[in-house]
């Protein structure tokens, strides 16, 4: 084999295949345990976020546990039920974020959630995080790879559907998250360099027609502040000083857990939800940062090498674009409350508080899980 | 589907690994981006955040001093501080800041004026979750009806402050003067760090003068708070050093005899101890409660005081400025004799009138038929005009005012009595500035009688006199005798400039004090009735001033416009002759003339001094003194 296969000759690796009972629940015991270390480790992350609220630990633990049943559910399914399914579940998704922009509710001037009656509140937008992939990854998958040309632009054109109907919410932060997980799917699927020079020249013109003409104010707003953080330290920069205080003041070694004052003392605004990761800088230092920047590398490892050994280019696509989302997650969450990107509302996956996003990132690991653990019997 | 379920073309592999291989190096790339971020946020840039981190959780609060206490010079308290009870809102934490108004309205009694003030405080720029004081001075039973519905209005507490209170203030408001709440302008004189805690400042009198001494030195806590600036726990702190206590000159029962004198008119009344030149009594009637001024008059209140023509505002006593009339004339006697204008035995022929030229102007003499042979004595007895006339022509306008100078007129000759006026000392340098006329032969004629463009205050007369009484001595006029805890008051009041007056011949002082003995004791004395049946020996001058424009623009009636125009009344003088306690200016308003009216209110003041309260009421009176000196 090619020095590049390397990735695949793992039919005889213990770290590649799960064995029996982890088999038979469709589970990948690496990354479960790996996923295990970091919720808990949230936990304790939020108990002192949260200042001490025992209750927000409750109802998060509540919700892991319902993320996991979600989880154990998907890894169950096979591959190819996502597939068969894609469409559907694309059509729904599509008519779920018209629906918001009708009778959707929210709060803030943005609609973002749709109360059907029998059926809990959901997010259609944060259902395309996965969905979109899906379907981008159905079409693409149905010739052979890399794709030409043509179907390079319906496959952008399925991602960026929902995108504008995400933005028209608005909701700029889910809509360029669902258009990664899109877009990923087509890098993966071998759109060439060329072409992605090409889509990266474009994007760069039309960010500044953007920002001219399709931005709100807030979200400008928000942009410039990152910029300048001072020139409204009571407004909208108040919270990006307060957390590069938190994660400065922290130091190498951390004030030890809840001991932050940030935090506690409420210098540190959304400390349990979207900034928790500087009440971890605050309290753990720079150590407590290297601990949990390394659990995630250790994650999208794993996953990546799933995506590797994934038995078709539908799973393939799949699995690497909801890894690379997840990354994308982890990175502009520690990004933003660093100061080094705007504030877009991106929690920390898996360790901030919160209902749908973990929901959909445990759905998300199902879906990986089932991908590794559904192999159809073939030689290695 | 043409493809096929299960495809898995080698190439398309090859094709994933390239593209995964480019990611991991990707992802690799980012996340040493995000621990470089954190590196410098955490390693290099450490400090800068503690810092900031620290600026964030301690804040430094100032603690108030206490404002030093003002007593007068029998250990009585004039100036204490109470505390008082208000309201304040925190609109951040209220949340429907008009519902909680109106509830507030419900419970306590809130004017208009109130709210209006309120409503700026609100609209002014101040630092969030700062409280806004929306009523001062709750009364007791206020406070328990809050406290019933605390729980149904976040955001509102009521606050106590330390805050000055005049427990005499009636009598004391004019010599005192009083605080008041720190104006805009204030704000910008004052050192902002020793003011951080204080709301209040003196506005005028000893409480705007001594305000460095009184307020004392600001403390502080270093506290933690949270975002909300709520106190947490206090870390470390430094006690404020309070303001030094003042005890004054003053004796407030000569100056609460000193308003009972003037009740029911309009004027003012200054003693002054010659030795100390310390202010016994500085009374200006009607006076007025200052503590209404100290957490804010109400606009309808002050409007009452300002408006009302008895002026109760106006410090006649400092500000007040009258013409002299002929309590100037001791003083122009001693120009006179120094100036060697007139001899002691000097005689003139008193026809009732006098000309500078014989076909001249005729100024007349109080007297209509004229007081015939007048020696400097008589004329100072009986207060003759002619006499000061011709003295004035003799002497010239300019040696005139080079003495009366000397005596403090024309200027503020206090060491420590805050918004003094100056009064007007005439020249013709002054004539031509202030009115571009040349001075005429008959400005110097009037000036000879204390009468034509001269002004004084009672301060200056009565400092004029301690002079005359301290035999050419300056001792500066002050309030401030010492500082409680044995500090002397030398430390504090600004440096005496005033040199003694020196007459070629001393004992012509001793000469117009016997002349102005003889105006309270001689049988033709102006102030004899005054001066009757006393123990001991008091010199003075009465003094009869036109009425100038106080009420001439406003309308009265018939009646009223008599009473307002006619003279008002003056006097100065001193008592015992030889070892003078007490110099005195008196004026009474349209009191009409010196020695019916103004006289008899010297007199009494007097005998409250000096046989009532001095430190040795009457046994500093000598012997001789009372006896031999008396008539």
């Amino acid at each position: 084999m090619a020095p590049r296969e390397v990735f695949s000759s793992t039919a005889s690796n213990p770290l590649g295949r799960p064995k029996g009972l982890w088999s038979a629940l469709h589970l990948d015991p690496i990354l479960l345990f790996l996923l295990i270390a970091l919720i808990s480790s949230g936990l304790f992350v939020l108990y002192s976020g949260a200042d001490r609220n025992l209750d927000v630990v409750k109802a998060q633990g509540v919700r892991f546990a319902i993320a996991f049943v979600v989880m154990l559910v998907f890894a169950q399914l096979d591959p190819s039920v996502f597939r068969r399914w894609a469409p559907w579940l694309y059509i729904l998704g599509l008519a779920g974020l018209v629906a918001v922009l009708f009778v959707g509710v929210g709060a803030k001037g943005a609609q973002r959630w749709l109360a059907l009656p029998g059926l809990p509140r959901f997010q259609p937008s944060e259902l395309m995080k996965l969905v979109v992939p899906i379907m981008a990854a159905w079409y693409l998958s149905r010739h052979f790879l890399p794709p030409r040309l043509s179907r390079i632009g319906v496959g952008l054109a399925i991602v960026l559907l929902p995108m504008l109907l995400i933005v028209r919410q608005p909701d700029l932060g889910t809509s360029l998250l669902v258009g990664m997980a899109g877009l990923f799917v087509v890098f993966f699927a071998g759109m060439s360099w060329k072409l992605i020079g090409a889509f990266m020249a474009m994007v760069s013109v039309a960010a500044p027609v953007m920002w001219f003409f399709g931005m709100r104010e807030y979200q400008k707003q928000r942009v410039l502040t990152l910029l300048d953080p001072q020139s409204d330290p009571l407004g909208a920069g108040w919270n990006i000083i307060q957390s590069k205080t938190a994660i400065g003041s922290g130091g190498f070694d951390g004030k030890g857990w809840l001991q932050g004052t940030q935090s506690h003392l409420e210098f540190l605004p959304e400390s349990h939800t979207d900034f928790i990761v500087a009440v971890l800088a605050e309290e753990f230092g720079f150590v407590g940062i290297l601990l949990l920047l390394s659990v995630y590398f250790l994650i999208i490892l794993r996953c990546l090498f799933i995506s590797v050994t994934a038995q078709d280019s539908f799973s393939r696509l799949v699995a690497g674009a909801l890894t690379m989302t997840f990354f994308i997650y982890v990175f502009v969450n520690v990004g933003m409350v660093s100061g080094l990107l705007p504030v877009v509302g991106v929690p920390l996956p898996l360790v901030s508080y919160g209902g749908t996003s973990t929901v959909t990132l445990m759905a998300a690991f199902g879906i990986l899980m089932s991908i590794h653990t559904h192999r159809r019997m073939i030689s290695a | 589907m043409p493809w096929g379920e299960f495809k898995d073309t080698a190439a398309e592999r090859r094709l994933f690994q390239r593209r995964v291989t480019v990611m991991l190096v990707l992802v690799f790339l980012l996340l040493s981006v995000l621990v470089a971020r954190m590196y410098q946020l955490q390693i290099v840039e450490h400090d800068i955040y503690t810092t900031l981190s620290d600026k964030n959780r301690v804040q430094v609060q100032s603690v108030p001093p206490p404002r030093g206490l003002v007593y007068d010079r029998n250990q009585v308290l004039l100036a204490e501080n109470r505390p008082v009870f208000s309201v304040t809102v925190v609109p951040e934490r209220v949340g429907d800041t008009g519902a909680a108004l109106e509830q507030l309205v419900s419970i306590l009694d809130i004017s208009d004026e109130d709210l209006e003030r309120f409503q700026r405080r609100l609209r002014e720029p101040r630092r969030p979750f700062q409280e806004i004081p929306l009523r001062y001075d709750l009364t007791e039973h206020e406070i328990a009806r809050l406290a019933v519905h605390r729980h149904e209005l976040p955001g509102v507490e009521v606050e106590a402050e330390l805050v000055r209170y005049y427990p005499h203030s009636e009598l004391t408001a004019h010599a005192l003067g009083f605080v008041g709440r720190i104006n805009r302008d204030e704000l910008q004189r004052i050192d902002p760090v020793n003011y951080a805690g204080t709301n209040y400042i003196g506005k005028s009198g000893v409480e705007r003068f001594y305000e460095e001494l009184l307020h004392g030195k600001v403390g502080y806590q270093h506290v933690e708070t949270n975002a909300r600036g709520r106190t947490l726990r206090v870390l470390e702190h430094e006690n404020p050093v309070p303001g030094e206590d003042l005890k004054l000159h003053l004796d407030l029962r000569l100056q609460e005899r000193a308003h009972e004198l003037l009740d029911g008119r309009r004027g003012a009344i200054v003693a002054i101890e010659p030795a100390t030149g310390g202010i016994l009594a500085l009374a200006s009637v009607p006076g007025f409660d200052a503590n209404q001024f100290v957490t804010g008059i109400s606009v309808a209140d002050y409007r009452e005081l300002s408006e009302s023509k008895d002026k109760p505002l106006f410090n006649r006593a400092l500000r007040g400025q009258y013409p002299p009339g002929s309590t100037l004339k001791p003083m122009l006697a001693i120009a006179a004799l120094d100036s060697g204008a007139v001899t002691r035995d000097h005689t003139i022929w008193d026809p009732g009138h006098f000309q500078i030229n014989s076909a001249g102007r005729r100024w007349r003499d109080w007297k209509r038929g004229g007081h015939g042979w007048v020696d400097l004595t008589y004329a100072m007895a009986q207060s003759c005009d002619v006499y000061f006339y011709e003295a004035a022509i003799e002497m010239g306008v300019d040696t005139m005012v080079d003495y009366l100078a000397r005596f403090g007129f024309g200027e503020d000759a206090t060491l420590d009595v805050s918004g003094a006026l100056s009064g007007i000392l005439p020249s013709p340098d002054w004539k031509r500035g202030t009115r571009n006329e040349p001075w005429y032969p008959g400005d110097t004629v009037n000036l000879g009688i204390g009468q034509g463009f001269m002004l004084s205050t009672p301060l200056q007369l009565a400092t004029a006199t301690a002079l005359i009484a301290n035999r050419g001595e300056w001792v500066e006029p002050r309030l401030l005798k010492d500082i409680q805890g044995d500090r002397s008051a030398d430390e504090f009041l600004p440096s005496e400039t005033h040199e003694p007056l020196k007459l070629k011949n001393p004992s012509d002082w001793e000469f117009i004090a016997d002349s102005m003995a003889e105006v309270m004791h001689g049988v033709r004395g102006t102030a004899r009735a005054a001066g009757r049946g006393a123990p001991y020996r008091m010199a003075g001058k009465t003094g009869t001033a036109q009425v100038f424009s106080l009420a001439e623009d406003e309308e009265y009636d018939a009646e009223e416009v008599r009473e307002r125009l006619r003279d008002h009344a003056l006097f100065v003088g001193f008592a015992p002759v030889k070892k003078p306690q007490i110099a005195v200016a008196v004026i009474v308003e349209n009191g009409g003339g010196g020695s019916s009216t103004a006289a008899p209110v010297a007199r009494a003041l007097f005998d409250a001094w000096i046989l009532e309260f001095s430190a040795a009421a009457g046994s500093l009176i000598s012997k001789t003194d009372s006896q031999s000196e008396a008539p």
